[in-house]
């Protein structure tokens, strides 16, 4: 057992790095390692212009989208040298928020499902960041019953006309194309009348508009669709299949491995070093001591437990569903950090905002923790999948699974 | 809003403390004052001999099963009554346990489906101690799901043939006479093919066999019956209402209010307040007091919880639905506890005998037990859902087995 | 055993509950959520018509001398509708610690105001982070006239007067600390507000520059002063938070009932029903506690220090834990600003700050028990 590389890791991580020291952009470095939660900033720069920059100069070096195949726009890399890169890449990986879903998601749909002209033409431009994709399931209806979802595709001759709206799509405003899947016959139980396609974000009838938060900030939109027409060469996967094309797409969601989750625990580690309390040093109080290394050894565990994937990436081996803990094990672990953090400040913890204690990281924090406990699965989803994918345990009872999608209520009480 | 007795209720607290002052057997005070969880056990007595005798002199002086009718040996008392007395009778109510089956579950089913002949024959004896009667209600392949129960009650002519097997029985072993649900016909769903009897312990083919527990206690038994034969008579309600019966059995199990519960928390507080650790007393560490204001509160929460419902029961009114908290708050809380104590204690904390750095071993045992806590008489999950469903309001779970006859239902898991 | 309010007290409650509910929707605490004004003025008013502001002052300082257990009905209902009125700090803070060191004249001239809604009032202690204690006191006072500055002060930006504590001693000893009354809208007073977690409840720094200010209670009595006030205070927030705690649950409850995913409520889901029935166990807890510290705030009891303790521990953790996972209950839903979820996440973790931690409340219980042990 041991942490070092095999010698070809070796070589490709010294080119890696080689090539960064030399490209990347370092003026914003400190800035980049600093952002821990929700949207990334830049305070004199528009992110997107800066990434987009990034994401080029990657894909000119043929440092785009690594495990792509190399006609598609990628370098064909091995899965082990995905995650050195993203060692390597370090805070510059966060100027590519904007593309992950692009190119963790819908890249890999369009390659299981488009046609190959397709593949051809839209593939490449992604990997490079010149155009901007994301994801159009989530529905008010339909949250983390994904498959419950409304809105509606008819066909009209080669067309699909799309009528409906969508929810908690990220980066919908800046995007230049999406997948979408919708319903399109509602006769038949929900997961058999589902279709996917892609679209052009900027057709006529779509429309987005920006949703505030609880924690005041609008990192995703609603999307708006009024007859929105799309040509069915623009389907993916055949109708009524959209059910098994989605689960491509959220299977790789799910795969993101060696991605660091935010814990808040490196912060408040560093809060107590240096904080004074009533009586001494914080770090010197055991009650903090004890709160803290509970939390230190579960962060520690997710740590290892994501170079354990890495491990079995390294052998060429399929990682094993340990990793499917980090976001349940973050999402609480990071709302308790903050609640803590706060507490040690006293009544002075309500103050929020750039004057208060530390330019109010930890109250930030605890505002946008309820999300991370929500989103890309609720913890309750989260331990479902645990349960009966990694445990084996039966799925809950589906009391819609052969009923009519339109026969299936929609309210609770009336 | 006051602690104080009406005038009517100090007057029957002054009865009820004179009486017991003049009777009550004071030699045994201070070691019924130690015993904590699990059963009681006396140095020099068994605890069921002492327990009769308090119990006859209680029904002779007309203070034992105080809300019962006079004619079947109770007092006739108001449920107010009742809590008064437990609290003046105090540590000496432990004297009792072998007869709280019996009180509170047996003797209320008996008296609401008993023939009036079999009232007066047992409920006088069963008040009096003279006669101890268990609850056969729990098998092994029914724990919470008590109407899944296999145990077979066949016809033959004016009896009933039954076989099978229950377990979890307290006091089976010194039982007189049992109350016993078993099946009657399993072609039919699960709830309805049940029906309640009672029957004499000593009977041919009844065999109780002690169960060794986790902590190594035997305080439950199994009992097994092979061709025990039941008169018709001493059926209690009609063939196959068995589980409306028992309902009535359970909800007076439930309805014990002001009954103390165990929490652990004095003995922390006594721990801590004594304890030396590396840097001082215990009860001076931030993280010791941190833990231990959390139990208390908790604990007192407990406490003043009872009060509200104990307040109800003096105005006449029927009590709300929050004493039902009760266990599954204490039943977790003594687990932490129990564990955090050890964790003081060190590494001596593993010892489990007499010794006086541990405390007697009191958290030890504690430790030990407390996994019983959260599953004896309701699961901490079958609790909640209780919480859920009849507090808040909640559906209840998709019963698949519902509309199945019971010898469809599935027996095996794989 | 008469453990519970009377049938005046509920009907008052009852009372509160259906004038909030009136006048204070949740389309009315955002208004002042959204940054519209301070706080609800006309609500302010609406209270002191009903009599809600002064229900525990005496009839001679103009209140409704009611007493201390209807104003724990009356702070219940604040903290379901989330009143976005300084409340808190003019009636728990402000005005008690007028009842228990005040003057006949400061009396006099305050607590009538308070009553009628014309003076909002606030407690100045805090001096950055740090908890309740002596040592956190640098602000000065020498010859009636104070220097420093405090921070957060609830509802500072919009309050007449502050009660301030501060240093007129050195000796190490609680006797280091006196209280002062100050008029905000006087001299050598400079306000700022400041953003904090929960919009709907101001927050302030206040710096004090030469500032004349009248003594409130004796010299070197302040700390003393203080820790009833803290006290007092501690139990008519607990019964906020209970208000704000059975509100969340009641979301929760309510959502869960009406919302169907795969085809059945969630409310069905076992993973979403026991999170409910663990909220509805913490918050029956803090009520009973509460109840506990309203009796002995009520009678004036020596149990108050524990029971107000445990009463603030209890109330905080179950608004804190009720409120987060309401959010949860909600799912994406309950991260929107436009649902209301957020506005009691907000509050309950502002509340959880206001008198002091929840550590220092803890360590406070354990100190109080052990005296009690002690006795």
């Amino acid at each position: 057992m041991n942490f070092d590389d095999t010698p070809q890791e070796a070589e490709f991580r010294a080119t890696a790095r080689a090539w960064i020291s030399a490209n990347a952009p370092k003026q914003y470095e400190e800035e980049l390692r600093k952002s821990s939660l929700g949207r990334t900033v830049l305070k004199n720069a528009d992110i997107l212009q800066v990434a987009k920059a990034w994401q080029k100069k990657k894909a000119d070096a043929g440092w785009a989208c690594l495990h792509w195949p190399k006609e598609y726009g990628g370098r064909g890399a091995s899965p082990i040298e995905r995650v050195i890169w993203q060692q390597e890449e370090g805070p510059y990986g966060q100027l590519s928020r904007m593309f992950i879903i692009g190119h963790g998601m819908c890249g890999p749909t369009m390659m299981a499902f488009a046609r190959e002209e397709h593949k051809r033409r839209y593939l490449p431009p992604l990997a490079s960041g010149e155009n901007v994709w994301c994801q159009l399931f989530s529905e008010p209806a339909g949250g983390s019953d994904v498959a419950g979802l409304r809105t509606r595709a008819e066909k009209d001759g080669d067309d699909w006309v799309i009528n409906g709206q969508k929810i908690w799509t990220s980066g919908a405003h800046y995007s230049d194309y999406g997948i979408l899947l919708t319903r399109t016959d509602p006769t038949v139980p929900k997961h058999k009348g589902l279709t996917m396609f892609f679209l052009d974000m900027k057709s006529p009838g779509v429309e987005v508009r920006p949703i505030k938060q609880a924690s005041g900030a609008s990192d995703f939109n609603e999307v708006y669709f009024t007859n929105v027409r799309i040509p069915d060469h623009q389907r993916l996967g055949e109708v009524g299949d959209g059910w098994n094309v989605s689960l491509t797409t959220l299977m790789n969601e799910r795969s993101a491995i060696g991605a660091a989750v935010s814990t808040g625990f490196p912060e408040l580690f560093e809060y107590c070093s240096s904080l004074i309390l009533d009586d001494g040093p914080a770090i010197e109080d055991r009650a903090v001591r004890s709160k803290l290394a509970n939390w230190a050894v579960k962060a520690s565990g997710l740590k290892y437990t994501s170079m354990r994937a890495i491990s079995a990436l390294s052998k060429g081996e399929r990682p094993g569903p340990e990793n499917s803990i980090g976001k349940l094990v973050a999402g609480s672990m990071i709302q308790d950090v903050a609640t803590y953090a706060l507490d040690l400040q006293g009544a002075a913890g309500v103050v929020s905002g750039e004057n208060a204690e530390l330019a109010g990281r930890f109250q930030a924090m605890l505002l946008r923790a309820p999300g991370t406990r929500v989103e890309g699965g609720t913890d309750e989803i989260m331990r479902n999948i645990i349960a009966e994918r990694v445990l084996g345990l039966p799925g809950d009872i589906r009391v819609d699974k052969d009923v009519p999608f339109n026969k299936i209520p929609t309210k609770g009480r009336n | 809003m006051n602690f104080d007795d009406t005038p009517q209720e100090a007057a029957f607290r002054e009865t009820a403390r004179r009486w017991i002052e003049a009777n009550a057997p004071r030699e045994l005070h201070a070691e019924l004052s130690k015993s904590s969880l699990g059963r009681i056990r006396l140095a020099n007595h068994d605890i069921v001999d002492v327990g009769k005798a308090w119990q006859k002199k209680k029904f002779e002086g007309n203070w034992a099963c105080l809300h019962w009718p006079r004619e079947y040996g109770g007092r006739g008392a108001t449920p107010i009554e009742k809590v008064i007395w437990q609290q003046e009778e105090g540590v000496y109510g432990k004297l009792t346990q072998p007869f709280q089956i019996g009180e509170g579950m047996c003797g209320p089913t008996v008296m609401a489906f008993g023939s009036e002949e079999a009232k007066r024959r047992y409920l006088p004896k069963l008040a009096s101690g003279e006669e101890i009667w268990c609850q056969l209600f729990s098998e092994p392949s029914a724990g919470s799901d008590v109407a899944g129960l296999r145990t077979r009650a066949e016809k033959k002519g004016d009896n009933w043939v039954v076989n099978g097997q229950k377990i979890w029985t307290s006091g089976a072993h010194y039982s007189d006479y049992g109350l016993l649900i078993a099946r009657t016909d399993p072609n039919v769903p699960k709830h309805k093919g049940l029906t309640m009897f009672f029957l004499d312990m000593k009977s041919p083919g009844v065999e109780v066999r002690p169960i060794k527990q986790a902590n190594g206690m035997q305080e439950f038994n199994e009992v097994y019956f092979t061709d025990v034969v039941i008169p018709d008579s001493q059926r209690l309600g009609a063939v196959g209402d068995g589980w409306n019966v028992s309902l009535t059995t359970l909800m007076n199990e439930r309805m014990s209010i002001g009954a103390r519960l165990a929490t652990g928390v004095p003995e922390m507080f006594e721990l801590c307040s004594n304890l030396m650790l590396e840097d001082g007393p215990a009860i001076d560490d931030p993280a010791v007091r941190s833990k231990l204001a959390s139990w208390a509160a908790k604990s007192s929460g407990l406490k003043y919880t009872s009060y509200r419902t104990i307040s109800a029961l003096s105005k006449g009114e029927r009590p709300g639905p929050e004493n039902s908290i009760g266990k599954l708050v204490s039943g977790m809380m003594l687990q932490d506890i129990a564990t955090y104590a050890m964790d003081l204690q060190g590494a001596a904390g593993v010892l489990t005998g007499n010794d006086e750095e541990t405390a007697q071993g009191q958290f030890q045992q504690m430790l030990l037990s407390s996994p019983s806590m959260r599953i004896a008489g309701g699961t901490d999950e079958i609790l909640r859902n209780i919480i859920a469903e009849r507090v808040l309001g909640l559906p209840g779970d998709i019963r698949v087995d519902k509309d199945v006859p019971y010898n469809k239902i599935p027996t095996k898991g794989r | 055993m008469n453990f519970d309010f009377s049938d005046d007290q509920k009907q008052l409650r009852d009372q509160a509950r259906k004038f909030l509910a009136e006048k204070c929707p949740p389309k009315a605490v955002r208004v002042v959520l959204d940054g519209k004004t301070p706080y609800d003025k006309e609500l302010w008013k609406g209270l002191a018509e009903m009599g809600f502001l002064g229900v525990a002052i005496p009839e001679e300082f103009g209140g409704a001398g009611a007493g201390h257990l209807e104003l724990c009905v009356i702070a219940e209902e604040m903290g379901r509708a989330n009143a976005p009125v300084p409340f808190s700090s003019t009636v728990y803070l402000a005005a008690e610690a007028l009842l228990i060191a005040g003057s006949d004249a400061q009396k006099k001239k305050w607590l009538p105001a308070i009553a009628s809604g014309e003076a909002i009032g606030t407690l100045a202690l805090f001096e950055g982070k740090g908890n309740p204690s002596p040592k956190n006191v640098k602000l000065t006072a020498a010859n009636g006239v104070l220097n420093g500055v405090k921070k957060p002060v609830a509802d500072g930006a919009i309050a007449d007067f502050a009660v301030v504590a501060a240093r007129t001693g050195s000796s190490g000893r609680d006797s280091d600390i006196s209280l002062f009354l100050v008029e905000l809208r006087a001299g050598g007073v400079e306000v700022k507000s400041l953003t904090n977690l929960d919009p709907t409840r101001g927050q302030a720094e206040i710096a004090f520059k030469d500032c004349k200010a009248e003594p409130l209670g004796a010299a070197g009595e302040g700390w003393s002063i203080l820790t009833q006030v803290l006290d007092r205070a501690a139990v008519l927030c607990a019964f906020e938070q209970v208000g704000g705690a059975d509100r969340a649950l009641e979301m929760g409850r309510d959502y869960a009932l009406d919302r169907i995913a795969f085809g059945r409520p969630i409310g069905s889901f076992q993973a979403v029903k026991h999170m409910l029935a663990d909220m509805y166990v913490s918050a029956t807890l803090a009520r009973s506690n509460s109840y506990y510290g309203a009796w002995a705030l009520s009678t004036n009891a020596a149990e108050l220090p524990e029971a107000a303790a445990a009463a603030r521990i209890s109330a905080t953790q179950a608004f804190q834990h009720c409120a987060k996972n309401n959010i949860q209950v909600h799912g994406g839903m309950g991260f929107t600003w436009e649902f209301d979820c957020h506005i009691y996440y907000r509050r309950a973790n502002a509340m959880a700050l206001g008198l002091g931690s929840l550590s220092y409340w803890e360590d406070q219980l354990i100190d109080r028990m052990r005296k009690k042990n002690a006795a």
